[in-house]
């Protein structure tokens, strides 16, 4: 489904991303695991095009999507993305936080969008905030509308930066368990997260990447338990 | 008391002289009429400007830069009477145009220079992510821009925008030097025509700030409904 080949991002002289070929098929639950500033946030945004790679192919659906005539935003629709900070627009409500894209790219109508924006909601358990506006909520309560926002476009992807990384910890679970469902469900997710618990049980891959490079690819049980890489080693040793 | 009675009795006369007397008030209500007229040509044609100038400075290619660069430089560098006569003598000197449109104009193109300032503070106030949370769920660069960015511009630059249009409406007073009648040259005729001072020029001055005050009023409701979504 995707298709990195030799990956490289530099900003201005720092190597940031140093060489990374990894696939990713449909249906995988990947969970990418490593130090602050190793480039695994880089990594993810490179798969949605927010950063461009410098060097390297990345092919999604067997189509190169960093080649100039693309369009990025036929590309980006595949792709749901969740934020750290969350990113709900602040001036609409949450049904229109989720209808907003569908509607404007003409995916659904009105009636269309707003009824899968219910469903959706009720999914993330958040039926009584149809018309509250993202100020309203707490943390984890945004970031589930904001999962909610992703789903609505119906991709085949979901990409998630660190989506815990900004919640106080009591909130932590209900967007674990959110995305738990999602997995469940066959959603093919690519996640940059520092809950370990949660990667050891939902990942159906872990990737260890740090200076720009994949370290160590496997199941949580060949990661977690039986690392062969001395930096993944460390990096498990300082964490778990 | 006789004191108190004089003066108000003076008052009264003074009053009348200026404003009542061959229908002096017409002078002042078709003043006001002007006034507004190019106040609010003034105030489109600047917000249409500031937004062209404010895309020009944003712009990452250079030629749009340079070229926004110069002209809030050169409107923000030179005085609006020397703009306004300028335009009115000079560019527009062959036009067959209304006096009050091209004074509108005028002020349309000063105001714009201080308006793409504040748009363009506006929009770089606007967080970032919220720019690539629109186009992570594939919005084009204009859709997130007219939906997702400037919708919440608008809200922080707002307050900065009315005391514009204020500043703005005031310094029509200076359209008497390409001789159109405005409130100020109205109050100015009076004074000439009345050899009184205080009654025309503070007449004039009372004028203005009621104008001003309504505009406020109106401003602060808008404010209040673009304000809904904040919850504080």
């Amino acid at each position: 489904m995707i298709q990195v080949k030799n990956l490289h991002k530099k900003f201005g002289d720092l190597t940031v991303l140093d060489g990374i070929d990894e696939h990713i098929s449909q249906g995988e639950v990947v969970v990418v695991i490593g130090p602050s500033g190793s480039g695994k946030s880089t990594f993810l945004r490179c798969l949605n095009l927010l950063e461009n790679a410098t060097d390297g192919e990345i092919y999604v659906d067997d189509q190169l999507i960093n080649a100039p005539k693309v369009n990025v935003n036929h590309v980006r629709q595949k792709m749901g993305m969740v934020f750290q900070q969350f990113n709900l627009f602040p001036h609409l409500t949450i049904m229109d936080n989720i209808t907003l894209a569908p509607v404007l790219l003409k995916k659904m109508t009105k009636e269309e969008a707003v009824r899968r924006g219910r469903e959706l909601l009720e999914r993330v358990n958040l039926s009584e905030k149809a018309n509250a506006y993202p100020a309203q909520l707490s943390g984890g309560q945004k970031q589930r509308v904001a999962i909610a926002r992703a789903l609505a476009m119906n991709p085949e992807i979901m990409l998630f930066d660190e989506p815990t990384s900004a919640l106080d910890p009591e909130m932590v679970g209900e967007v674990l368990d959110v995305m738990k469902d999602l997995a469940k469900s066959g959603m093919t997710m690519v996640i940059v997260t520092h809950e370990m618990g949660f990667a050891r049980e939902v990942a159906s891959r872990v990737l260890f990447i740090d200076q720009g490079k994949v370290m160590e690819s496997g199941t949580p049980e060949e990661v977690f338990t039986n690392p062969k890489n001395e930096r993944t080693k460390l990096f498990l040793s300082k964490v778990l | 008391m006789t004191g108190i009675q004089a003066w108000f009795s003076d008052f009264c006369n003074s009053f009348e002289k200026c404003f009542i007397r061959e229908d002096r008030y017409m002078l002042l209500l078709n003043g006001i009429g002007i006034t507004i007229k190019i106040s609010i040509l003034a105030v489109f044609i600047g917000i249409l400007i500031g937004m062209l100038i404010a895309m020009c400075n944003l712009s990452k290619r250079k030629l749009p830069k340079i070229f926004g660069g110069i002209y809030t430089d050169v409107i923000r560098g030179t005085p609006s009477v020397t703009q306004l006569m300028i335009i009115y003598f000079v560019i527009f000197a062959t036009v067959n145009l209304d006096k009050w449109i091209i004074a509108a104009i005028a002020f349309g193109v000063n105001s714009g220079a201080y308006v793409s300032e504040i748009i363009r503070g506006g929009i770089l106030s606007v967080d970032h992510g919220q720019t690539e949370a629109g186009r992570s769920l594939g919005l084009n660069a204009f859709q997130t821009m007219t939906r997702i960015v400037i919708p919440q511009a608008v809200k922080n630059i707002f307050p900065a925008l009315c005391n514009e249009f204020i500043v703005l409406i005031k310094e029509t007073a200076i359209v008497g030097y390409v001789g159109l009648m405005d409130i100020q040259k109205a109050g100015d005729f009076i004074k000439s025509a009345t050899f009184e001072a205080f009654m025309p020029l503070v007449g004039t001055a009372v004028i203005y700030y009621v104008l001003i005050k309504i505009l406020t009023l109106i401003l602060r409701q808008i404010e209040k409904q673009l304000r809904k979504s904040d919850v504080r």
